[in-house]
């Protein structure tokens, strides 16, 4: 602290007069500074006036960004999914106009106006530069845009501004895999910005937001361009001085086949549930259905507040993507997964059998765990317990397994992990064990928790493709591939290049021979007599190996109101089946699941031998190689937009 | 109590407010925003934000003006203390923003704790000096210095070169009113001169050293940063002595300035009004500076003196650099016209200085009142 040494006296009125002189001194700088800018400014204003005037007159250029087209999306045949279709607006810019009111008059003789366009446009009007351009309708149809631009000379200050909107020809058939894009908000924004993508999308109004349009946004994007453009003394495009034109994004070929997405969507019609198609050559995906669905198109155009809420609030909750988020008990499904895990754990041999009275007990407990059939399948064998679909005989099995053991390797088959599917919208759901019993319910963990792991059921949960998946691994014999949406990419130039697989470590026994083994019980369950699926796969021209399942309900809706009146449907069995055929040289694997419709084989074992009769009855070479298709994306690749002025989204 | 010596306090004076310089600030804010509506092509979300803000301003001066300048003198060192950590902590673990580290994330919300020195420097200053009879000695001029010069290089690393530039004014500003002597002053500038090459060299980063070169030649950069010097000339140059009419510039219309409604909206303003409308601009806010410095040689104290006399002085800077960056008079630093350009932060510090000049107008002790 500076300490006080003397007294100071002070003079307060010497004090103050030092500072009236001080602010004076201040006082005229302040002066002589406002002088110097006033200085300058009459430098600028008066002696060089009409040099600047002409150079303010000659301001003619400027740059604007033009948005990039964004890529196609298309099945493995060729068949376009998402596409850019022109959307025309037609709007006016006051600035031109002498008389608004009779223009606008005139407009509604030739096309229909209604009064809320008028009065959007009027509000619109007054909260925008004159030199700007007001939107007075948009989404003109074609016969509108033409007949406005064949008038056009007469209306001054009138343009039909066109720009291309993505559109989904196919509706609801794919919303769940190939998503959609809406227009960017400002958390996307924000996104863009932080990633330091806002130059690129300076003209782009809409972005990913679901499903692959997600997923690849920055492949189906492309690279924005830029054009100088001579403009006239009220800001209009006179004409274009230079391009740069924008690089279109990827056309992206799918795995997918539209016509067995078409066929699923009607065999779930009026049902809740998924169905999943695996090639089984590689995970590609041909088939990935969630009922119920929604139109994606809604969302282009900003879907309205009371459709949205309609869709939210559905009991049926469309807007969940239930292959891939809908977490199902897997049910007997499993049942070959824990068997091969049985055998390669020297547990039992293909030759062990047991008997089973109708249920099952721990020793001392009281407790009977039935199986589902009332007085039992008599002597067991590993074959006999797949093909009946025996419960018994897994109680048992799981048991002596274990929770931690099953648990790790169910995780090899993708059960309680992401499969690495290329959308988004995914969940591990849950492969339970001990660790995560203590960690989720903080409590231990009981043996009769493992008897209910053993038939696929309680902690247990699977989404639809993770069922398919690991049918998938078991049928390639421990190979794992992650299920991909994406084939190809077509470039910009027309090249196509394949996406490579991507696979996990295999899934390796210790004795090979186990994997026949379960491969043929799960061949008898569809060709044996006794074999839970044997009526649903009589006679089929091919050879098809599989597994029905029937879960007792605990469904994605669990934590949906019920309504009185649903709950005894809602209560009723969820009906699973998976197969995949041929046997030898696997191709094709499918998963079923229907919600609450009963038993797995009477009702999901059907929908997929329809789906598999319709595989091998059209099977086609895959197609992304084929000039004929490269001919059909190249030419879809611009769409003209005839005889109008703009043709691209600009922005400054 | 019948005190006939006893000044007779007007409604003005009992809510803490000056008049004068009220209505010159309330003419310049309207004059602002007609501005922005013009330079925002007439966006009309753009005015409701200026306002809301604006509003949000007028009702911080007016707290502000209600607590008496003693209370300022007792908060000083804690005040500056507290700033000055912040600053530290800002360079530690601040928010990157456009390049340049100014942000302090406090959960809530961002804030630049440079705003927060704007005021505590010349309080600091202030009441450092006033401490002693004034002149201040060699030794507490020194000591001002430093304590200037601290928060100033803390600023100026950030970097904000704008920012530190408005706060080492204000108080140098402060010891300048205290009767520092001119051999100091000759001194510092002789030093300050011989600094300007070390600064060039060793200090300044690239993209300030860029905006200096294209001050001195804006043509040789036409598309990069020359650009808006060039645009902005041509605006106000093609305004002429009458403007070309409010809503009319084709420059700012047709989208040719940059930076419109923020930091050049001054050109907007000349496009529009032309030199008369510059003339105008000019007398106004030579009006507020001159009314401020009037209640600075009132006050009673030298504390109130110098911190008043140093806020008005500050509040003439903004004007200088910003109209002198537009105008193509000095180089491109990102100082907003006070009260006119739209946004932020700044407004909000300007109108708290503004309402401790209110305070230091009408918080007057009557012991020294009668003469």
């Amino acid at each position: 602290m500076w300490v006080k040494r003397r007294v100071a006296i002070r003079d307060h009125a010497a004090e103050a007069n030092l500072f009236t002189r001080r602010a004076s001194i201040a006082l005229v700088g302040v002066l002589f500074l406002l002088f110097l800018l006033l200085y300058k400014a009459y430098k600028l204003q008066v002696e060089q006036f009409s040099d600047f005037q002409t150079q303010a007159d000659g301001n003619r250029i400027k740059v604007q960004a033009v948005a990039p087209n964004r890529g196609l999306i298309s099945d493995r045949n060729g068949k376009l999914l998402a596409v850019n279709k022109p959307v025309y607006n037609l709007d006016i810019i006051a600035e031109e106009v002498d008389d608004m009111d009779v223009l606008i008059e005139e407009i509604g003789q030739l096309i229909n106006l209604e009064e809320r366009h008028i009065k959007r446009f009027r509000r619109d009007l007054r909260g925008t530069s004159r030199f700007n351009p007001v939107t007075l309708k948009t989404r003109l149809s074609e016969q509108e845009a033409a007949v406005i631009s064949v008038h056009q000379h007469k209306f001054p200050g009138v343009i039909i501004d066109a720009v291309l909107k993505r559109n989904y020809p196919y509706q609801e058939t794919l919303t769940h895999a190939v998503g959609y894009v809406a227009k960017i908000n400002p958390k996307d924004k924000a996104k863009l910005e932080a990633e330091e993508k806002t130059a690129n999308y300076k003209a782009t109004k809409d972005i990913g937001k679901l499903g692959l349009e997600r997923y690849y946004e920055e492949l189906l994007h492309g690279q924005v361009g830029y054009r100088r453009v001579e403009v006239n003394n009220r800001g209009r495009v006179i004409r274009e001085l230079e391009m740069e034109e924008p690089i279109p994004g990827e056309n992206l070929i799918l795995h997918l086949d539209l016509e067995l997405q078409q066929m699923a969507q009607q065999l779930l019609e009026g049902h809740r549930g998924s169905i999943v198609v695996l090639d089984a050559q590689s995970n590609g995906i041909f088939t990935l259905y969630s009922n119920p669905s929604y139109d994606a198109n809604l969302f282009v155009h900003g879907i309205s507040s009371k459709n949205y809420r309609a869709l939210l609030n559905s009991k049926d909750k469309p807007l969940i993507n239930r292959a891939t988020q809908g977490r199902y008990a897997p049910a007997s499904t499993v049942k070959p997964h824990i068997a091969l895990l049985g055998l390669d754990e020297q547990l039992v041999t293909a030759e062990t059998r047991m008997r089973d009275p109708g249920f099952y007990q721990i020793k001392g407990i009281d407790h009977k765990y039935r199986d589902w059939k009332k007085y039992g399948h008599g002597w067991v064998d590993v074959y006999k317990a797949i093909e009946e679909s025996c419960d018994t005989y897994f109680y048992d099995l799981a048991l002596r397994l274990g929770i931690d053991k099953i648990s790790e390797k169910m995780n090899r088959f993708g059960f309680g992990e992401q499969t690495g599917i290329d959308i988004f919208e995914e969940t591990g759901a849950v492969m339970p064990s001990q660790g995560w019993k203590r960690a989720r319910w903080r409590q231990p963990w009981y043996a009769g928790d493992t008897i209910s792991i053993g038939i696929g059921q309680g902690y247990w949960t699977a989404t639809p493709l993770q069922i398919a998946l690991s049918t998938s691994v078991l049928a390639n014999r421990g190979q794992f591939f992650e299920p991909k949406l994406l084939a190809a990419m077509q470039h910009p130039n027309g090249e196509i290049e394949r996406v490579p697989e991507q696979d996990r470590p295999p899934l390796v026994l210790k004795d090979d021979s186990h994997w026949q083994t379960i491969i043929d019980a799960m061949d008898n369950t569809l060709n044996k007599e006794n074999g839970t699926a044997y009526k649903a796969f009589k006679d089929a021209k091919y050879r098809a190996a599989g597994k029905t399942g029937t879960a007792q309900i605990i469904s994605i809706a669990q934590d949906a109101e019920y309504d009185a009146d649903a709950i005894d449907e809602r209560f009723r069995d969820n009906a699973l089946f998976v197969a995949f055929a041929p046997i030898e040289k696997p191709e094709i694997v499918v998963a079923v699941i229907m919600e609450n419709v009963g038993g797995g084989s009477s009702n999901a074992a059907p929908v997929a031998r329809k789906l598999m009769d319709h595989y091998f009855d059209h099977k086609k070479p895959s197609a992304f190689h084929q000039a004929d298709m490269e001919y059909k994306l190249a030419n879809n690749k611009d769409i003209e937009i005839e005889g109008l002025l703009t043709s691209q989204v600009t922005a400054d | 109590m019948d005190n006939p010596e006893r000044e007779r306090k007007n409604f003005w004076q009992r809510i803490h407010l000056d008049l004068p310089l009220l209505t010159a600030l309330l003419c310049l804010m309207g004059l602002g925003v007609a501005v922005i509506y013009s330079a925002g092509g007439g966006d009309t979300g753009l005015i409701i934000r200026q306002l809301t803000r604006l509003g949000l301003a007028i009702v911080v001066m007016l707290v502000v003006a209600q607590i008496p300048p003693a209370f300022y003198q007792r908060w000083a060192v804690p005040l500056f203390a507290l700033g000055c950590g912040m600053l530290v902590a800002v360079l530690l673990f601040g928010h990157v923003g456009k390049g340049a580290q100014r942000w302090l994330d406090i959960g809530v919300t961002k804030f630049q704790p440079s705003e927060i020195m704007k005021l505590a420097v010349p309080i600091m200053l202030a009441w450092f000096i006033s401490r002693k009879p004034l002149p201040p000695t060699f030794r507490d001029v020194f000591i001002g210095f430093v304590l200037v010069l601290t928060p100033t290089l803390l600023i100026a690393k950030q970097p904000d070169l704008g920012t530190s530039l408005l706060i080492a004014s204000s108080g140098i500003f402060v010891l300048f009113l205290a009767g520092l002597s001119w051999k100091i002053i000759g001194g510092m500038v002789l030093a300050f001169s011989a600094f300007l090459p070390i600064m060039w060299f060793f200090i300044m980063h690239a993209y300030q050293k860029q905006r200096v070169l294209t001050f001195l030649d804006p043509q040789q950069d036409k598309l990069g940063s020359g650009y808006h010097i060039i645009q902005s000339q041509i605006a106000i140059g093609s305004g002429g002595v009458s403007g070309k009419g409010w809503l009319n510039g084709t420059q700012s219309q047709l989208e040719f300035l940059p930076e419109r409604h923020t930091d050049f909206i001054f050109a907007v303003f000349a496009e529009e009004f032309g030199l008369f409308g510059i003339l105008f601009l000019l007398a106004l806010y030579l009006y507020i500076v001159g009314r401020g410095m009037v209640i600075a040689m009132r006050a009673q104290e030298a504390f109130t003196r110098l911190l008043a006399g140093s806020i008005m002085l500050t509040f003439f800077v903004y004007v200088f650099v910003n109209i002198g960056m537009v105008s193509g008079l000095l180089p491109v630093v990102g100082v907003p016209l006070p009260l006119v350009s739209y946004g932020g932060t700044s407004m909000l510090t300007l109108m708290a200085g503004f309402g401790i000049v209110m305070a230091i107008s009408t918080h007057r002790r009557l012991l020294h009142n009668n003469r």
